[in-house]
Formats: structure tokens, C-alpha cells, sequence
């Protein structure tokens, strides 16, 4: 291992993480935003141009504000708790490919931390991690909301888990491969896993929903039945930090769908691109593509969060086990099927 | 009981059909609302730098009026305050010295006329008791203040600004 590979995957990791910070600053900006444009407001727009500092001065009231340990909570708990919930959002970015590798001066450069042969099952057991943050902080709060609220988390990550890893299953049944790098290569051009698994599309993206506490499953979190939720003993930065896992999971649930039914980095036309722009240029374009992607999918989860009212929790479970899970379990039959006779015939 | 009015709705429990248990339907559906809202113009009017155009009868701040000639009108009848249901106007009453004659178009002014603010409920009852036409309620919204004091507008306030000299 020589050490320009060190630099260079320590530059990559440090822009990544850069640009995922960035990106979850300013989707509490856009959400906010686009909230107003639904509900035909202008949203903020007296920091800066446009409302553009806004996040700096969010993020610099959070910073300000008192921070308040609750005196009977398990205070190292406590404070693991925002900690763990944003380790576990910000390492799901590791495997995403984010680009096609830039040829330059006859060095391959990856744009991806680390391609792993079971890449699909690390981003899962990273999303399932996830959980521990709001559980552990519920837990520590020792306040019976946030509890209550620790455990809707639980058990409709749990839930919801099922569903979106059978739908998986039928994913792989089509690709062949675990590994992120290879499943976004197959899908070159207008190959998109989408058009060949819709209805496990449907599934997976309902359950990142439910996955990333979102609306219309923000149950663990319903200002009106538990007055926040897990965070509801939480104040200054550590509060952020839950705010702010919130926003970088929907990023990276974001960029999993683009990844693995929307094509990625791939365009049509991307090999005309190849041929004329160089190998430099070419990659940044298509990693250019995959952020619209993934822009994209952040926007479809605030519209619908800003359209939907949230389920209740007998409608959540139903929904969940009842529904999703059996149609899932359908969609791996189905797809088996098809491959079967495919490739008979 | 008996039903208090003839109209009568009978809300009749259907179980859900298959299309409204999937959500599926009434989600897209909804999502075609609120995108269609997402290119209408918006309501919001930025309000210190844009105002919103008020209707012809509106009532806002006070203002002392001049005559054609530049005089004060005022002549400190005191009719206004004793109009006032808020008990908002004060004012002093001074004798025109015979220099100030182009100041006051009257013999008597007010010297000190005092409106508080924060009393003042905008009825327009001060107008319409002024025999000289001197108070209109034609100004801006009053805009607002930190400090008590500060919400008793005198005369620096109140008088209209004087004619250009030609």
C-alpha cells in the first residue's frame, strides 16, 4: 500500500464527509423552502440573498444555546447517544460509488471510499444501526416520551427492515452482485434497475421512509403525541446532532435508491460524453448526474412529508407487516419466475 | 332527542375498497395538489420593504396639517382630546406672538400636542370632531418601539412636513 493511495483515499473521504455535512446544512434550508413553495410561502429569506446563511445561523444558535444534562438521566449515555446517531448516518457514505474512476496521468482514482463485495449488506447493517442512536438517547433521557418514543423507533426500524431487505432480495436476484460498484455499472446508459423491479422500488422507497423517521412514519419523533420524542430532553449542539443525522440519513437513503434503481452515475449519452470530454472531466459530469439523482429523491421526500399526515401506529404496523412484507415476498416470487423462464428460454 | 334541524346526513361506514387501502391513489393524488401549489405565486408580501396597498379609508398614523399657506391649522380647541374615547391626545395652548404670524393661521395654537401611541385605538374620532381640518389619521402603519416613552409622539412627529419655499 503506497502512500498516494493513503492521500488519496484520505481526500476522498475528507470531501465526502465534507460534502454530506454540507448537504444535510442545507437541506434544513431547502426543506424549509420548499415547504413554503408548497404551501405558497417564500420560506426564509432575510439571512443573506435569498436566505442563504440561514443554516450559518441556525447551526450558530445551536452552538449558542444552553446545554442542559437532565440531572436523573445516564449522562455518558446521554451523551453517546447524538454521537452514535451521527457516526452511523455519516458511515453509510463509505460504499456509495459516487463516479466512475478518473483515468488521470495513468492513474485509476476511484471515486468510491471502498468497493466491498457485500456492499448492499454493509449499507443495511449501517441503516439498522442507525436505530441505536434514537434508542440509546430515548433511553438515557429517562423521561417516559422519550422512551415511548425510543421504542416506536425500535420496533418500526425493525419492521420496516424486513420489508426493504426482501425487496432487496429480488434486486439481487436480477443484478447478481452485492457489491454497489458492479450493480451501478450493469445499469450503464438507460439500463436502470427501476424498470426492471418497480414494484421493489416502491417497497424499498416507502421503507427508507420509515427508515429515516421521515413523514408520513415520523412516529418516533410526533411533536403532538410526544412532544418530540427522543429528543425532547436534548439541547444546544447534541439536539443538532439529532436534527442533523436526520437530514444526512435521508442523503444517504437518497443516494442508495440513485445508486441501485436509478442508474447511478449513468446518463444516456454517457459514452459520447466519455469519448469527447476525457477522463476526467467525464467522471465528474456523471458524479455531477448522480447528485441530481440524489437532489432529486431529497426533494420527493420533503414534497411528501409536506403532503401526507402521519400514520397512526396501528395503520404504521399494518401497513408494514401486512402489506409490504407479503408484497415483497411476492416480488421475490414473481422476479424468480421470470428469471427462471428468461433464461430456460 | 328530536333532531334540532330538518337537515339530516346519514354517514353511512363503507369498509375500505382495495384502491383506498393501498394509499397508492390518494398519495399521488395528494402529491399532484401540493406540487400544483408549488408554481402558484405566494401570498407573502415582504413587509418593510413592500407595503400592502391599503384601502382608501384606512386609518394609521396622525399628522398635524398646514394650510395652503404653510400655517399651522391647529388652533388647540382641545375638541379632539375631549373626543377621544382612549383618552390618548394631550396638548398645551399658547398665544400666537405677533412674529409667529406666518406659523399659525390661528390666534391660539397648541405649543405642545402630545398623542400617545399605545393608546391611541385609530377609531378617527379626533378627525371627525376637528373643526379646523388640522388631524387626519392619513399616515403609515406606526411603526414599533422598545420603550414606552418613545410611543408618545409630539409635535416633531405629528406636524406635516412644511411647504417648499418657491
Amino acid at each position: 500500500m503506497d502512500i498516494t493511495f493513503v492521500l488519496e483515499k484520505f481526500i476522498l473521504v475528507a470531501i465526502i464527509f465534507g460534502i454530506s455535512l454540507v448537504i444535510a446544512m442545507y437541506s434544513t434550508y431547502a426543506e424549509r423552502k420548499v415547504a413554503a413553495f408548497l404551501q405558497d410561502r417564500l420560506g426564509p429569506d432575510r439571512a443573506g440573498p435569498a436566505g442563504m446563511f440561514q443554516p450559518l445561523a441556525d447551526g450558530l444558535k445551536m452552538f449558542m444555546k444552553e446545554e442542559i444534562i437532565p440531572t436523573n438521566s445516564n449522562k455518558w449515555l446521554f451523551m453517546v447517544g447524538p454521537g452514535l446517531a451521527m457516526l452511523t448516518a455519516c458511515i453509510g457514505t463509505a460504499v456509495i460509488p459516487w463516479g466512475s474512476p478518473i483515468v488521470f496521468d495513468g492513474r485509476i482514482i476511484p471515486l468510491q471510499v471502498t468497493d466491498i463485495n457485500v456492499g448492499i449488506l454493509y449499507i443495511f447493517g449501517v441503516v439498522s444501526l442507525g436505530v441505536y442512536g434514537v434508542m440509546i438517547g430515548g433511553w438515557a433521557s429517562n423521561n417516559k416520551y422519550s422512551l415511548l418514543s425510543a421504542i416506536r423507533a425500535a420496533s418500526q426500524n425493525i419492521s420496516y427492515e424486513i420489508a426493504m431487505g426482501l425487496s432487496i432480495i429480488a434486486l439481487l436476484l436480477v443484478t447478481g452482485t452485492m457489491s454497489l460498484k458492479e450493480v451501478v455499472e450493469q445499469q450503464h446508459g438507460w439500463h436502470w434497475n427501476v424498470l426492471y423491479q418497480p414494484l421493489g422500488f416502491i417497497i424499498f422507497i416507502v421503507c427508507s421512509f420509515a427508515e429515516t423517521n421521515r413523514a408520513p412514519f415520523d412516529l418516533p419523533e410526533c411533536e403532538t403525541e410526544l412532544i418530540g420524542g427522543y429528543h425532547t430532553e436534548y439541547s444546544s449542539m447534541k439536539l443538532g446532532f439529532y436534527l442533523f443525522a436526520e437530514y444526512i440519513n435521508m442523503f444517504v437513503s437518497s443516494a442508495v435508491m440513485a445508486a441501485l434503481y436509478f442508474g447511478g452515475y449513468n446518463y444516456p449519452g454517457m459514452d459520447w460524453v466519455l469519448v469527447h470530454a476525457g477522463t476526467v472531466i467525464a467522471p465528474l459530469i456523471g458524479a455531477g448526474v448522480f447528485f441530481a439523482k440524489i437532489f432529486a429523491f431529497i426533494f420527493f421526500f420533503m414534497w411528501v412529508r409536506w403532503t401526507i399526515p402521519r400514520f397512526r401506529y396501528d395503520q404504521l404496523m399494518h401497513l408494514g407487516w401486512k402489506m409490504l412484507t407479503p408484497l415483497a415476498i411476492a416480488n421475490i416470487i414473481i422476479t424468480g419466475i421470470v428469471i427462471a423462464l428468461i433464461e430456460k428460454f | 332527542m328530536e333532531p334540532l334541524t330538518s337537515k339530516k346526513k346519514v354517514l353511512e361506514q363503507k369498509p375500505l375498497t382495495f384502491a383506498e387501502r393501498m394509499y397508492l391513489p390518494a398519495i399521488t393524488k395528494g402529491l399532484s395538489i401540493t406540487i400544483s401549489h408549488f408554481f402558484k405565486k405566494e401570498a407573502t408580501i415582504r413587509y418593510p420593504e413592500v407595503e400592502r396597498e391599503f384601502s382608501t379609508n384606512f386609518r394609521g398614523m396622525h399628522s398635524l396639517k398646514r394650510d395652503e399657506n404653510g400655517k399651522e391649522r391647529c388652533t388647540a380647541c382641545g375638541l379632539c382630546a375631549l373626543s377621544c374615547p382612549a383618552e390618548a391626545i394631550t396638548m398645551i395652548a399658547a398665544e400666537r406672538k405677533p412674529e409667529e404670524k406666518d406659523l399659525y393661521r390661528e390666534e391660539k395654537y397648541a405649543s405642545v400636542y402630545e398623542i400617545n401611541m399605545l393608546r391611541c385605538i385609530f377609531c378617527g374620532l379626533c378627525e371627525e370632531a376637528c373643526p379646523k381640518e388640522a388631524i387626519y389619521l392619513d399616515g403609515p402603519i406606526v411603526p414599533s418601539d422598545y420603550l414606552r416613552k418613545d410611543f408618545i409622539y409630539g409635535k416633531d412627529k405629528l406636524v406635516e412636513a412644511p411647504l417648499v419655499q418657491k
